[in-house]
């Protein structure tokens, strides 16, 4: 067992973090050239071969710079429906996806084209209408798409499982970097905001409240990267992991934010903070696919009924002892 | 990164696993905590058999009699123990405290007279630390040892104590420079527990057992030889015992918890859960997997650097307050069972014992409060509080 990140990956996330905060709103071309959109693409398709482990560590790092274009919508979500043509597309940084299995659909003002599920598979769209619509989060817009055709046939459904899984353990990781850059302003803030004399984090009304987010978050980040590892071995616990993941990470998200916000006090309030902003991209996380309770529905039925509701989960998986 | 056990990791598991099933005592299976997890002849047998196989001490060098391993095996015995409901080795504040404190302060006489009987369970070891004055301020101890004629006389009373009333020795820490204040003029001392002047007294807990003791120090005379570290440094050396009571105990706390969720879950299957009980119930499960992957991480770390990762320091903090959830969730599904206690409730009243013995968990071994405050400083970084 080891549970530890190699160096090569270690690298990654600091290459990853210098580069978003020299370059707060880079292009898809420039994240290609960086090999990001290639990382689990084959090398014989212009990939890196790497896992989704790497993955995770890139989408934890866009989660926690605001990053906002279709790197979530390309690479976590409709990868696994893509043929190795597009693949290599993909990863050379030529195109960019987004894949509409529910009304609403990510990233659609970045994305350059549209997968969608119907019937036994999954389609290209082509020709359809896009219309983007307000969001809170103005970093992470949403579209629906409207009329259209099936194109190119891309992939059977069975690859919805997957898609699942990538996606629900991506919104998780992106969730954990949300919160701890917003655990770090709460963290910065009460050590250096004097009042009656004294730095506010030797308050225990104030302390102890950042005490408990750093655990959530803490917590939440061995579930995502449990998730993670799951989903990059393709082992019979992804879809459970998945989904407990998600429930816990979104939620621990929003209220490290919230926590965030009540340490700042007023300017923690404004337009102004980038708490702000963090806060509204953790709601959209906790928001998009399934709920928290939706998947924590999903996770009892595993746990408690005799047949798995229909929820995708493999039922023989779910142990609830340890080790093995 | 790789979740799955090693080859050798495996092995170690599955040898452990058939050992288990082959030698625990039917009647000391599925041990309910609580007081019962030391009394009798039984518990003193298991503890032998643990050792003659060579799994008491673990992590303990050879030399010392222990078995040399690696930490990572140390954390597969205690989910494995926990996961079979097995009960710990009787010496419980030996192997994990006075053991330890013993091997990094003690002299070689020490260690030689010390070691073997806690490992074979001969003698059974209990801690001297918190006192009616001192429960999280440790540094306000006033149990006062004088030197006299070449040895100490110790006055004063100690409380919590667990298995006092069965110990033959005591790690006490005492006040042995009567100007002193706080940190400093601290003596760490081993007292034999049967010395003329030591009073052991036992407290009724809530649960209406008694687990722990008062002890009282009359005019106890402890043999100058029986000095831990240096006169006045007892201190350190108490900071030695208290990190190994922290180190992998979070994997045996862990595993039960696993027990435990996975008795919530037969409970709910058994008598019905409504879906807000449903929820919770998963939510339960989650929090369980999170504190395990989050234990792994804190033990890959430290088999990797040397170091326990940040990430351990939450282990016992998570822990007891899920497990009060759990028991007081347990409760809601038993509905007006869960009024009845002992042989006329549900499942023999297992439920309504966890409930009430679970509140001591966010207390014992370092209280919820001291605990945030550890992660805010030591953690985070934060200004100290104090």
């Amino acid at each position: 067992m080891d549970f530890t990140f190699t160096p090569e990956q270690d690298a990654l996330r600091e290459q990853a973090r210098a580069f978003l905060a020299a370059n707060p709103e880079p292009s898809w071309k420039e994240l290609a050239e960086l090999g990001w959109t290639g990382v689990s693409i084959a090398e014989e398709d212009g990939g890196a071969g790497l896992t989704f482990v790497e993955e995770a560590v890139l989408l934890e790092e866009l989660g926690r710079a605001l990053y906002r274009g279709p790197f979530f919508s390309t690479v976590a979500v409709t990868l696994p429906a893509l043929p190795d043509d597009l693949r290599a597309e993909v990863a050379a940084g030529e195109t960019s996806w987004t894949l509409a299995f529910g009304p609403l659909v990510p990233d659609l003002d970045t994305a350059d084209r549209v997968a969608i599920v119907g019937g036994d598979g999954i389609y290209e769209l082509e020709g359809a209408e896009r219309e983007i619509l307000s969001t809170t989060d103005e970093t992470r817009p949403v579209g629906v798409v409207r009329g259209g055709d099936p194109g190119r046939r891309l992939a059977d459904s069975g690859v919805l499982e997957e898609i699942r899984n990538r996606t629900l353990a991506a919104l998780a990781i992106e969730a954990c970097g949300v919160a701890r850059r917003a655990l770090e302003f709460g963290i910065e803030h009460a050590s250096t905001r004097e009042q009656f004399g004294k730095p506010i984090g030797v308050y225990q009304a104030v302390s102890h409240p950042l005490a408990d987010a750093y655990t959530r978050l803490e917590l939440a980040r061995s579930l995502s990267l449990w998730a993670a590892w799951c989903v990059a071995e393709n082992d019979e616990q992804a879809p459970i992991a998945a989904a407990a993941a998600k429930a816990f990470a979104a939620e621990a998200a929003v209220q490290v934010c919230e926590t965030a916000i009540q340490v700042h006090g007023g300017i923690g309030f404004t337009w102004e903070h980038v708490l702000q902003r963090l806060y509204k991209r953790a709601l959209w996380i906790e928001s998009f696919s399934a709920s928290s309770s939706t998947l924590r529905a999903e996770v009892a039925a595993a746990l408690l009924d005799a047949t798995p509701a229909a929820s995708g989960f493999v039922q023989t998986p779910v142990s609830l002892t340890q080790g093995g | 990164m790789d979740l799955r056990d090693t080859a050798d990791e495996a092995a170690f598991r599955g040898e452990l696993r058939s050992w288990i099933e082959e030698n625990l005592p039917e009647e000391l299976q599925g041990h309910r905590g609580g007081a019962a997890r030391f009394e009798g002849e039984a518990m003193r047998g298991w503890s032998r058999a643990l050792h003659e196989a060579g799994f008491a001490g673990l992590t303990w060098p050879t030399e010392y009699g222990g078995s040399g391993a690696s930490y990572t095996h140390q954390a597969i015995f205690l989910e494995e123990m926990a996961r079979a409901e097995a009960p710990p080795h009787v010496g419980v504040i030996g192997l994990g405290m006075a053991g330890p404190t013993i091997m990094a302060h003690g002299s070689e006489e020490q260690k030689a007279r010390y070691l073997e009987p806690i490992l074979s369970a001969d003698e059974i070891w209990c801690q001297g630390f918190s006192e009616p004055g001192a429960g999280s301020d440790l540094a306000a101890v006033r149990t006062s040892a004088r030197q006299k004629n070449g040895h100490f006389v110790v006055d004063g009373q100690k409380v919590w104590s667990s298995f006092a009333h069965l110990a033959s020795f005591c790690i006490l820490l005492t006040r042995s420079d009567p100007e002193s204040t706080r940190h400093a003029g601290l003596t760490y001392l081993i007292v034999d527990m049967h010395a003329p002047g030591v009073d052991v007294r036992p407290l009724t807990q809530i649960t209406g057992e008694a687990e722990f003791n008062e002890i009282f120090f009359d005019g106890v005379e402890v043999p100058a030889e029986n000095l831990l570290g240096e006169i006045g440094g007892g201190w350190q050396v108490a900071m030695t015992t208290l990190l190994h009571e922290r180190g992998t105990l979070g994997f045996a706390l862990q595993a039960a918890l696993a027990v435990q969720v996975r008795k919530l879950a037969a409970l709910a299957r058994d008598r019905g859960a409504d879906p807000l009980q449903r929820d919770r119930i998963a939510r339960e499960w989650i929090e369980v997997q999170a504190l395990r992957f989050t234990n792994y991480r804190a033990l890959s770390k430290l088999v990797k650097t040397g170091v326990p990762g940040p990430e351990g320091s939450i282990s016992k903090l998570v822990w007891s307050e899920a497990n009060q959830r759990v028991t007081k969730l347990a409760l809601e599904l038993l509905g007006p069972d869960a009024a009845l206690a002992e042989e006329n409730a549900p499942y023999g009243g297992y439920w309504q014992h966890q409930q009430l013995r679970s509140r001591g968990n966010t207390i014992e071994a370092g209280t919820s409060e001291v605990l945030r405050n550890i992660v805010a400083e030591r953690v985070l970084g934060l200004p100290k509080s104090r």
